[in-house]
């Protein structure tokens, strides 16, 4: 395996200055999407639901 | 024994199968580690191994159990993890107050080796961090998956096989201490042999948390679930890289660490931050998404909110663990990275503590009156204030006057007692009553106690830091105008008398309200009615289908 100094720098220096940028986007993305909205209201209101017994 | 007869025999047998292996493995090291602790160790696991397998061996031909239990949730692990949670806590309090009693008065031991401070230390954070936390994330989480999962643990065997293999590594850790085994690394003293045999307790952990979730009936996978399955994944990631080490021989109980000198202080602050982080902060987490909506019966503030603090929290804590080593030889340009990451880590922090707050509005009455949902509301606010003050502290300048100064005790034991344990026992007083088929808790007014109690010894063990702390971190920093300190180091340790005094009461107030939980605890398990078929169907929401109940949205 040949990682030199140089490259680990320059993976630093590019990639590593955008990705969490671009994760942060992708994740407010999806947490915002309009299309998911009704499945995050329906899941945090379905822990509430009385039933204590698995569905099966 | 109905816990072994509710397992079936197929399982019995897989039981006493991997009992009788660890006896054998314990016999080996017992016999021919001779001379060395791990002897002692070896002693140890052949005989709780034996004392696991007699019962299971009473119960063997046992008949199939019922194919009725199908139709209900299993929670006989976390019945006993629950009790086994109370236990380290009664156990580990009391030796946190302890060795707070011998910063006060040095000659409060027995004078041997064993009650030194420097072994007596160690004994208190692994039993309140791994024993007490760790217990009650791994009972509350099989809690929580079935739950939201909608679905029974996919086999009855794995479960108990990480509770008691869990507890079996906390034992090994906790002992080993008393005799003099360690690795010397903050938050990870157990040597290699109890290391590897968490990671094969913990693989077992994950695939049966993956397990379970591939067998949902619910589609959407509840947030709850994955701060869990970050707990449970990145603890398993940071323990095997900085446990990585060579063992003298496989006879000895020594090891020897594959990093050293600055490499080996920051894999161990990487480590230990994220301990902190995914150990101490992911899975309480978890508790705190599921069990504060159910007890304010209402829906989290916002779901999206959670998310985006989830892979907020997820992605930042991996970078801050390097602000444990400002000014030291860490390069300068790694501390102001780790510096920098835990000042970001605020906005996910703080995300996920309003959100918790704001769920509560419209339910202020019940925080009024319920003391569970109080300990869960106090916990939210602790998470708050204390990642706002460990982002300040992690800033260079402000560390430079906090490090190696009782603030970072008074700091940890903010988090520590405020949040970890205030949502752990909210969240067990919570569970307690569904677990046992109980109508409430047998004593509300015990809870209330311990909720004061609690509260009290917070903040006073926390003040009295906070000024010690400080007060250290001025005198270390003082100089003459003849440009010589003011202060000798022993004048410093002279002045922290008063606050170790009240540091020490206020582990004691927090100590008493612990074992006040385990009396109610016991009480409930006794002597508490039966819950009717209507209570017993758990969740209490209020305004069923009300519209109103999702403000955010």
């Amino acid at each position: 395996m040949d990682l030199s100094h140089e490259t680990l720098v320059w993976v630093a220096k590019t990639f590593g200055l955008i990705y969490l940028v671009i994760l942060s986007i992708a994740v407010v993305a999806y947490a915002c999407w309009p299309a998911r909205q009704k499945e995050f209201r329906d899941a945090s209101t379905a822990i509430l639901n009385r039933e204590d017994r698995p569905w099966r | 024994m109905d816990v072994i007869s509710n397992l079936t025999m197929d399982e019995r047998r897989r039981a006493l199968l991997i009992l009788l292996v660890m006896a054998l493995v314990g016999l080996t090291f017992a016999a021919a580690g001779h001379g060395d602790p791990i002897a002692v160790h070896g002693a140890l696991v052949l005989v709780l191994s034996l004392a696991l397998a007699f019962p299971v061996m009473g119960h063997l031909y046992d008949p199939e159990p019922s194919i009725e239990r199908f139709n209900a949730y299993y929670d006989d692990p976390s019945k006993v993890g629950v009790i086994l949670t109370f236990v380290w806590a009664a156990f580990a309090m009391f030796v946190g107050d302890w060795v707070a009693w011998l910063m006060v008065e040095p000659t409060w031991t027995t004078g041997s080796a064993w009650s030194s401070f420097g072994r007596l230390r160690p004994v208190h954070t692994t039993g309140v961090i791994f024993g007490f936390g760790g217990n009650g994330l791994i009972a509350t989480s099989f809690y929580v998956m079935q739950r939201t999962c909608r679905v029974r643990l996919p086999d009855q065997l794995s479960p108990w096989f990480v509770l008691i293999g869990y507890n079996l590594f906390c034992i090994l850790a906790v002992t080993g201490y008393l005799l003099g085994i360690t690795q010397s690394k903050e938050y990870a003293e157990p040597e290699w042999y109890a290391d590897l045999w968490l990671v094969i307790v913990w693989v077992t952990y994950f695939v049966l948390y993956m397990r379970t979730l591939a067998r949902r009936e619910e589609p959407h996978i509840y947030v709850a679930n994955w701060y869990y399955m970050a707990f449970i994944l990145v603890v398993a990631m940071l323990h095997i890289v900085n446990n990585l080490a060579v063992p003298v021989s496989f006879l000895s109980a020594k090891s020897h660490s594959l990093f050293s000198g600055v490499q080996d202080a920051l894999t161990e602050w990487w480590y230990g931050h994220n301990a902190v982080a995914f150990f101490l902060t992911a899975g309480f987490l978890g508790m705190m998404y599921y069990y504060l909506p159910i007890r304010a019966g209402r829906p989290i503030f916002s779901y999206r909110l959670s998310i985006i603090s989830f892979w907020g929290i997820t992605f930042m804590y991996m970078w801050v663990g390097s602000h444990h080593l400002h000014h030291t030889a860490l390069p300068q340009w790694v501390q102001t990275l780790g510096m920098t990451f835990s000042l970001v880590l605020l906005v996910p922090s703080w995300g996920s503590a309003a959100n918790a707050l704001l769920t509560l509005n419209g339910a202020w009455h019940k925080v009024r009156d319920d003391a569970t949902l109080r300990f869960m509301m106090i916990a939210a606010v602790f998470y708050g204030l204390t990642t706002f003050e460990g982002s300040f502290m992690a800033i260079r300048s402000v560390n430079a006057l906090s490090h190696y100064t009782d603030w970072t005790v008074g700091h940890v034991h903010a988090g520590a007692l405020g949040w970890v344990a205030m949502i752990t026992f909210g969240a067990l007083y919570a569970s307690i009553p569904w677990l046992w088929k109980r109508e409430r808790m047998y004593s509300p007014a015990l809870v209330e106690v311990h909720f004061w109690l609690a509260l009290s010894g917070t903040a006073v063990y926390v003040f009295a830091l906070w000024n010690a702390g400080i007060i250290q971190g001025l005198m270390w920093r003082t100089y003459t105008e003849n440009g010589n300190l003011a202060y000798t180091f022993l004048d410093s340790v002279v002045a922290m008398r008063p606050y170790y005094i009240a540091r020490a009461l206020g582990g004691l107030l927090y100590l008493l309200g612990a074992l006040a939980g385990c009396l109610n605890l016991y009480l409930t398990i006794r002597f508490a009615a039966p819950a009717t078929e209507a209570a017993s169907r758990k969740p209490l929401r209020d305004g069923l289908d009300d519209a109103a109940t999702q403000p955010a949205e």
